[in-house]
């Protein structure tokens, strides 16, 4: 059984039709990238896993459960799928410590210690271990999308999706976020990943899903759809995103 | 072109009279002088021995003092501390009404902040006053404060509910996002991460509706409390109308600006963090 199952959604805003039919999988332990141009509807996509986006049309299936239906217990399912936005969205107010604690103490309710050593434990993972008791506002964008990751982790999520993680990071900060994600991949985490960073999706995915205008246009392992794509839609996207500066002639 | 006129050939306005920096200089040098004259003219007229023995007479100082003038304080910052706690509490429940999905909810919100701010609070504690009159033998608890606090609280709440929902508002929609998908229910997330940001946002705000709050609490001697329950407004007048002199409502004034001017400088100092921090 597929860990994420999307069956024929459609999302629109206002009359902005944003996803228009997407049917795709996620496997158990699968790294998928997503990419596509701007306004492809990628980030929408990943926003309707976990239902920040409510879909108007289709299913979206997590471990056999159809989070779309009504009586679905939502908050139970989206502890399963961890989230990693391109802003952060780290709690101010509280602590690296208490952000990652949080959410295990009023929705999991675990202990105080217990709740304490796992946040400790996802903290040393990212390798943040010396920045427990700092406030985000005192970290850098790397370190604050790092302390990110470990609050998702610390709910020992099936699954974690990925919003644009490096895309608000100065180029030098990018590098330690997407080793910590490798790590996790080489770790076996099921991840789902939207992103612009070609060589990260071309090593660290098993398959790259390419979109535009709210379709799937092509999927496979990144060695086919971005070593040598078959749509010229996405030999067109790869071209601008490889090679920025190239002009073409007119 | 032959319109246009040509380059290089302007001739130079003429000048006249003083430059406008010379005039400025002049300008404020009259002010001065204005300012010198009016002192003067303050000095020497006005009666300084009357003005002392009306609002400054010091053996009314001391009696002020030794009636309780502190006992008025007192009261004065129990029934504004009370009846901040009550328009707190009754100010968030109205912001939260007034950003429900429940319509009803919202109109009921809406119509009591734009009610309560609409009327004079005087209006207001005059209706508090005629209740007793209106429903014979109906009490509030806690005599006198239970009625004291209700009465500032109604108006209170109104005033604060606006604040705090703006400051709800203020916080980024990323922060719901972020605690729903760790699987908050809406009100965890509300209270767990929205709210403690959003009292932040408003603590600035808020610190200048306690300062309002102080003042109101000066309407109290409309309701008409017994004489142990003055605050600093009733008991200054009393005391004035018993000496048939004002010096206790000035000693009273300056106790006011004991609470009030360090509450100002405190939310100054809280706002200039807030902007600090963004």
């Amino acid at each position: 059984m597929a860990l994420v199952e999307i069956k024929n959604l459609h999302k629109s805003f206002g009359s902005n039709h944003v996803l228009r039919g997407i049917d795709f999988t996620v496997e158990q332990g699968e790294v998928v990238c997503v990419i596509g141009p701007s306004g492809s509807g990628k980030s929408t996509l990943l926003r309707c896993v976990n239902l920040l986006e409510k879909p108007q049309q289709g299913q979206v299936i997590v471990r056999g459960e159809d989070i779309t239906d009504p009586d679905c217990h939502l908050d139970a399912a989206r502890q399963q799928i961890g989230m990693v936005f391109q802003q952060f969205n780290l709690f101010p107010h509280l602590s690296v410590l208490a952000n990652c604690t949080v959410a295990q103490r009023t929705v999991l309710k675990r202990g105080p210690q217990d709740a304490d050593r796992i946040a400790r434990a996802n903290l040393e993972r990212v390798g943040l271990s010396d920045k427990i008791d700092a406030y985000p506002a005192q970290l850098s964008g790397g370190q604050q999308q790092r302390v990110a990751i470990a609050r998702a982790l610390s709910m020992d999520p099936a699954l974690m999706l990925f919003d644009e993680p490096t895309s608000a990071l100065d180029p030098e900060l990018v590098g330690d976020v997407l080793t910590v994600m490798r790590k996790l991949a080489l770790d076996g985490m099921t991840m789902l990943v939207v992103t612009h960073e070609m060589a990260f999706a071309r090593e660290v995915a098993d398959r790259v899903v390419f979109m535009d205008a709210g379709v799937i246009v092509e999927q496979g392992p990144p060695a086919d759809v971005i070593g040598s794509p078959t749509e010229e839609r996405t030999r067109t996207f790869l071209r601008r995103v490889l090679d920025p500066t190239h002009v073409e002639p007119s | 072109m032959s319109t246009s006129p040509e380059i290089g050939t302007q001739t130079t306005v003429e000048r006249k009279g003083l430059s406008p920096r010379r005039r400025a200089q002049r300008s404020r040098l009259i002010q001065y002088a204005v300012l010198v004259v009016l002192v003067l003219v303050a000095v020497f007229v006005a009666n300084w021995h009357q003005i002392g023995s009306v609002f400054f007479k010091p053996e009314f100082i001391k009696s002020t003092f030794t009636d309780g003038v502190l006992k008025a304080l007192v009261k004065t910052l129990e029934y504004t501390a009370g009846a901040f706690v009550i328009g707190l509490a009754g100010g968030t429940l109205l912001a939260l009404m007034k950003l429900s999905q429940v319509g009803p909810y919202r109109w009921i919100a809406t119509a009591y902040i734009e009610f309560f701010r609409g009327l004079p609070a005087i209006v207001v504690f005059i209706a508090f006053s005629l209740l007793p009159l209106a429903f014979p033998g109906m009490t509030i608890p806690w005599d006198p404060y239970g009625v004291v606090w209700l009465a500032l609280g109604i108006v209170a709440s109104a005033y604060m509910a606006e604040v705090i929902r703006a400051g709800i508002q203020a916080v980024p929609k990323g922060q719901v996002e972020a605690a729903r998908s760790l699987g908050m229910p809406p009100g965890l997330a509300m209270r767990k991460i929205v709210l403690p940001q959003a009292f932040r946002i408003v603590l600035p705000p808020l610190t200048n509706d306690l300062i309002l709050l102080v003042k109101d609490s000066s309407l109290v001697f409309m309701i008409g409390v017994a004489a142990d329950g003055y605050e600093l407004t009733g008991f200054g007048r009393d005391l004035a109308n018993t000496y048939s002199n004002l010096t206790p409502i000035v000693v009273c004034g300056f106790c006011y600006l004991l609470i009030t001017l360090p509450l100002g400088i405190l939310a100054r100092r809280l706002e200039a963090r807030t902007a600090r921090t963004r």
